[in-house]
């Protein structure tokens, strides 16, 4: 118990009075990563669990994993096989310097394309959680708040939607936008009213186009253009999509795209988990479902000459762009989601309406996830406060 | 009948008065503070906009573009362009109809009147209100295609500000920084809504 026990003696200078008063948002936060805390609830009525904000966020942390660690092979899969059919090729600067330390550009070989991947991944994973872990810290300490677990979800999901070859210093400000102005102005983790992981993210991708969308950047080789899933489909149709993948390829996450979005079964997984554990909500993931498949399915019905969107599948919907990612990790963030049970439905429906409103109406955005989701997280306190109003109406009319 | 669709949806959603345009802030800022009023507000704007918009529609064809007067048959009349009194007559029109629809409505109605109270005459100068007739004009919108303009817009700015108020609402209760506290955070949050709403923008209807 060494470690407690330097905890302990050097924690007088952290508190009120001591040397280093203003840091000590820093040793708690030391603290708490190594101890559970033991200050607990002293008045009112409480439930007793062991299940806290800590856990909470460390659990989707966690379930964030299978996608991350699949989309770090596939990512180094995509390029590889990219650059075999470009007939070689070097990677150009640091990061090709690091894979030769590492690994050869074998297709074939797993630990080549998931050093391949890592080498493009784990850069810009460091990079959000170094500078918005300084914004972090730095509110913690001058408002004199804790420093929040929350960060942990906020820095993996922001990672995980970035292209693999975005300039770092985009990275860097946009997970700057994000913790700043989505999330540290309103006063911290859980006072937010949009997802701040998305609100960097729609930051970056409003801010610098050409980096965040097109067919170039999803595939982290130089010069090489391979188009998502979504966009073949605006361009070419389904027929065109089918003759480049099976839906299997899509469930499994053998196509380009972000880190974190490709693979719809290790998505699933960590959603599982995160089922399981009743920290996502239910009611919020089958809202965005149900949401997507009326409206894919009436798209369907009506029907369109000029737009091969129109005839886009639901299943198709869900395998291909962010959608399962958003649906799991986003849609469910449970603090700019809608509170109440209904509400919680009607807000993921809302979401599911509006993917696929934009993804097949709106050709400037082949993509719609994101924007979905800020865009029902604008509403969500609204829908909660018509849900209580309704409540209310009920009972009163019973009295 | 497809056009008209799309043209509503265009006004509340692509080209909300403001949140793409940033219209009507003012009061967009000052009356979001609580749902409630935030409704009644933004009914109060539907109402005036479905009026008001038509009737400067009318205004701006029989009376103030080129050629407008021809009607009259007088052969000196044909040519008069009177459209340099356009932001004078459409303000007069608003305040105008603003008027009276507060008479009829204290009248027949004094239920709603009630809940409006002060934001019927507030409206008057609201920019968003001006702002519809002036696009009115400048797209040339017929007659039918003003009408439905003008309902969508004041839906499209009715959801924003009641949206805004909820948001609000919420954060009552969060611990922004002190000098964010009122309007500079409603400023913040104004700005993030419009991030929200860029999902439509390029949208083809």
């Amino acid at each position: 118990m060494g470690l407690r026990k330097l905890l302990d003696s050097i924690e007088p200078h952290f508190n009120k009075g001591g040397k280093y008063e203003k840091w000590y948002a820093l040793y708690e936060a030391a603290d708490t990563i190594f101890y559970s805390p033991s200050s607990v609830t002293k008045t009112g009525s409480h439930v007793r669990d062991g299940i806290d904000l800590k856990r909470v966020m460390i659990t989707v942390w966690l379930a964030a994993f299978p996608a991350m660690f699949y989309g770090m092979y596939n990512l180094g899969f995509q390029a590889n096989t990219a650059m075999a059919a470009m007939g070689g090729g070097e990677v150009a600067g640091w990061h090709g310097m690091l894979i030769g330390m590492f690994a050869g550009q074998d297709a074939a070989s797993i630990w080549d394309c998931f050093i391949y991947g890592a080498v493009f991944f784990v850069p810009i994973y460091m990079v959000t959680f170094i500078v918005g872990g300084f914004w972090e810290v730095l509110f913690s300490i001058v408002r004199g708040h804790e420093i929040n677990e929350g960060f942990f979800v906020t820095s993996i999901l922001f990672a995980l939607i970035c292209p693999p070859d975005l300039p770092l210093w985009m990275v860097a400000l946009g997970i700057s936008f994000g913790v700043v102005i989505g999330k540290e102005i309103f006063g911290g983790t859980g006072k937010n009213f949009l997802n701040p992981a998305l609100t960097g993210r729609a930051f970056v991708f409003f801010a610098y186009p050409a980096a965040m969308s097109g067919d170039a950047v999803w595939t982290a080789v130089d010069g090489f253009t391979g188009a998502t899933a979504l966009s073949v489909i605006a361009s070419d149709g389904m027929v065109a999509l089918q003759s480049q993948m099976t839906w299997m390829d899509a469930f499994i996450g053998r196509i380009p795209g972000s880190v974190g979005e490709v693979s719809t079964l290790a998505i699933f997984l960590g959603g599982a988990l995160l089922l399981f554990a009743r920290i996502a909500s239910w009611r919020v993931m089958l809202g965005v479902m149900l949401g997507m498949f009326g409206v894919s399915t009436l798209f369907n019905m009506i029907g369109s000459d000029v737009n091969p969107m129109f005839a886009m599948p639901w299943h198709w919907h869900l395998v291909v762009g962010g959608f399962a990612f958003g649906m799991v990790f986003m849609a469910t963030d449970p603090v700019s989601a809608s509170m109440t049970n209904a509400g919680k439905m009607w807000f993921g429906a809302l979401i599911g309406v509006m993917v696929v409103l934009i993804r097949v109406t709106n050709p400037a955005f082949p993509e719609g996830m994101m924007l979905a989701i800020l865009f029902a997280n604008l509403f969500a306190p609204l829908i909660d406060h018509f849900v209580v109003q309704s409540n209310v109406k009920r009972r009163l009319a019973r009295v | 009948m497809a056009e008209y669709l799309s043209l509503f949806i265009r006004s509340v959603f692509i080209e909300n008065m403001a949140l793409s345009f940033f219209l009507g802030m003012c009061t967009l800022l000052a009356i979001s503070k609580k749902i409630e009023a935030a409704i009644g507000l933004g009914i109060a704007v539907v109402a005036v906009l479905a009026i008001t918009v038509p009737v400067n529609n009318l205004l701006y064809t029989y009376l103030l573009s080129e050629g407008a007067l021809s009607w009259t048959g007088i052969e000196s009349m044909k040519t008069v362009d009177l459209s340099f009194l356009g932001l004078l007559s459409y303000i007069g029109v608003i305040a105008a109809i603003v008027q009276i629809l507060e008479m009829v409505l204290d009248r027949y109605m004094p239920a709603l009147y009630n809940t409006l109270g002060v934001f019927l005459p507030l409206i008057t100068v609201n920019c968003a209100i001006l702002g519809a007739s002036l696009f009115m004009v400048e797209r040339d919108y017929e007659f039918g295609e003003s009408v439905v303009y003008g309902i969508g817009a004041g839906i499209g700015w009715a959801l924003a500000i009641v949206a805004l108020a909820g948001i609000r609402e919420k954060l009552k209760y969060s611990d922004m920084p002190h000098g964010l506290r009122g309007l500079g955070g409603a400023f913040m949050i104004v700005g993030l809504m419009s991030l929200g709403f860029m999902s439509f923008g390029g949208m083809n209807l």
